[in-house]
């Protein structure tokens, strides 16, 4: 039985880790998605500077890697701008969030794209403002085409966090190369294989909380299409056809 | 700049609703406008007949900003649509001033073009409440009088996904008629509907003829429509209007050979 688990002191190690983790993956996702939306809106913007920043963007964005991105974030920028304490935790979150905004903001474009022209047609001919039309009626109609990749990108960018540690951020991946690394650290030593199944189930139990999340935003988003009374409510809570077998 | 704008120069009892001078637009190598003049007077009703992909929607759509002309002049209400007034001359308009301009015209779509996330009094009270600050209470409450004018206020809960398409375009005129345009655009409005639902349709645009108080232009197919509620049907074809006159004259006596083709062909099927 105790073969399967760690100790407290260790699992307490893990769970320091995770909130490290959860952290990274909040501030970046929050700026990923606002570096999303303003860039895959200004992608399809009438003017053409405005396009070409955002190209601009998307390709630096999605074309340099990652980790090479988080390094200049935490060590190569500081020095040009001549900052001397740098947050690692702010960095680290900046470099995933505008490496996920890249992906984003092509997502947000093509789901933009899908919604029939006559959408913004009828926004205009109600004199609605360019803002208005996006937000009340292009981007509510895009969101279900947004939701499914964007729900696979967060769960890229959880499992992007772990290269956070390699700017010494304490991340959940970091808490376990220590564990690994100071195998003394209590009394029993810890079983390798052991020390790495619990980091790989709490990677996979936080993606699939996100998984869950973007399926439960789905949902609501498509429930709004629906209808708020009347007889489509019984034909579309009918079961399908199985799949039992 | 900060001085306000002096009213239209000319004598406001004959500003047309709609004034269209020298009016080009082409996609690629096919012109579908081609030179077009046109005065629609205040409170007329206008119906805009012709053969298939002639042009006749680009008319309301120029009107619209939905397609920019090429060239030309549009004017809505005395106010140029494209252009402000600098002395006396005319420089391209910013989008405020097309906005300010715009809010003259509303358009009803072939295809309905309801919002689908929103209900049908969501859909009616939008662009009150965004465009014109007024608030939720009132817009919903004139929101459900226009809905009742379409026979549909029982129906304003539901989104458009619940509705035919004869109740989807009656909702949809109720939206473009709630921030009370001036000049009414109606791009072949039945086309796109069930013969058994076209009178629901007809009947409304009927109503608010009758009410006589906005411009209307209408593209439209429906002859026996056209012949009773127009004040004067244009044939047009080429890109210009080739035929000009009172329903029963341009529909019962047409002079041109082309309108009397294209007649012929309407009346045959």
């Amino acid at each position: 039985m105790n073969d399967f688990f760690l100790n407290s002191t260790q699992y307490e190690r893990l769970w320091d880790g995770t909130l490290v983790t959860l952290q990274v993956l909040a501030l970046s996702f929050m700026l990923g998605i606002v570096l999303s939306v303003g860039f895959g809106v200004a992608r399809l913007s009438e003017r053409v500077a405005v396009r070409a920043a955002a190209l601009v963007y998307v390709e630096v964005a999605r074309g340099i890697s990652s980790i090479v991105l988080l390094f200049w974030m935490a060590f190569a920028l500081p020095i040009l701008l001549g900052f001397d304490q740098p947050s690692r935790l702010l960095m680290g979150s900046v470099a995933l969030g505008l490496n996920m905004g890249g992906y984003g903001a092509e997502i947000v474009r093509g789901a933009i794209q899908s919604v029939p022209k006559g959408q913004t047609e009828a926004s205009i001919a109600l004199n609605l403002t360019p803002t208005q039309r996006i937000r009340h009626i292009v981007l509510p109609q895009a969101m279900p085409v947004i939701l499914p990749p964007m729900g696979n990108l967060t769960i890229e960018i959880l499992k992007g966090t772990a290269l956070v540690s390699l700017i010494g951020l304490s991340d959940l991946t970091f808490e376990v190369s220590k564990l690994r690394v100071n195998r003394t650290i209590s009394d029993d030593p810890v079983s390798i294989p052991i020390l790495f199944l619990n980091a790989l189930i709490i990677y996979f139990v936080l993606a699939q909380i996100i998984a869950l999340l973007f399926r439960l935003a789905e949902r609501r988003v498509n429930a709004g299409f629906e209808q708020r009374s009347g007889r489509t409510a019984v034909e579309l809570s009918a079961p399908t056809a199985g799949v039992t077998g | 700049m900060s001085a306000p704008e002096p009213q239209s120069t000319n004598d406001s009892a004959a500003t047309p609703a709609v004034r269209m001078r020298g009016v080009n637009k082409a996609f690629g190598d096919n012109v579908v406008l081609r030179e077009l003049d046109l005065d629609v007077a205040e409170g007329e009703r206008v119906v805009i007949i012709g053969p298939s992909g002639s042009g006749k929607t680009t008319i309301l759509r120029v009107c619209m900003t939905l397609e920019r002309p090429d060239s030309g002049t549009i004017e809505l209400e005395g106010q140029h649509l494209y252009h402000e007034k600098h002395g006396d001359k005319l420089k391209p308009a910013r989008e405020k001033h097309i906005r300010q301009v715009r809010s003259n015209a509303g358009m009803v779509f072939q295809h309905f073009n309801l919002f689908p996330h929103m209900s049908a009094l969501e859909n009616i009270t939008l662009a009150p409440m965004k465009t014109q600050g007024v608030s939720r209470d009132e817009a919903e409450e004139h929101g459900l009088e226009l809905l009742d004018k379409v026979g549909l206020r029982a129906h304003a809960n539901h989104t458009p996904g619940q509705l035919s398409g004869g109740q989807k375009q009656r909702v949809a005129i109720a939206r473009s008629l709630a921030t009370g345009p001036k000049v009414m655009l109606f791009d072949e409005v039945t086309s796109a509907l069930d013969p058994e639902l076209v009178g629901d349709v007809l009947s409304v645009l009927r109503d608010i003829a009758e009410e006589g108080e906005t411009t209307m232009m209408l593209v439209t197919h429906e002859m026996g429509f056209a012949r009773e509620v127009a004040d004067r049907v244009l044939m047009f074809d080429s890109g210009q209007i080739i035929e000009s006159g009172k329903p029963s004259d341009l529909l019962g006596d047409p002079q041109h050979e082309r309108t009397k083709s294209f007649l012929g062909a309407v009346f045959d099927h």
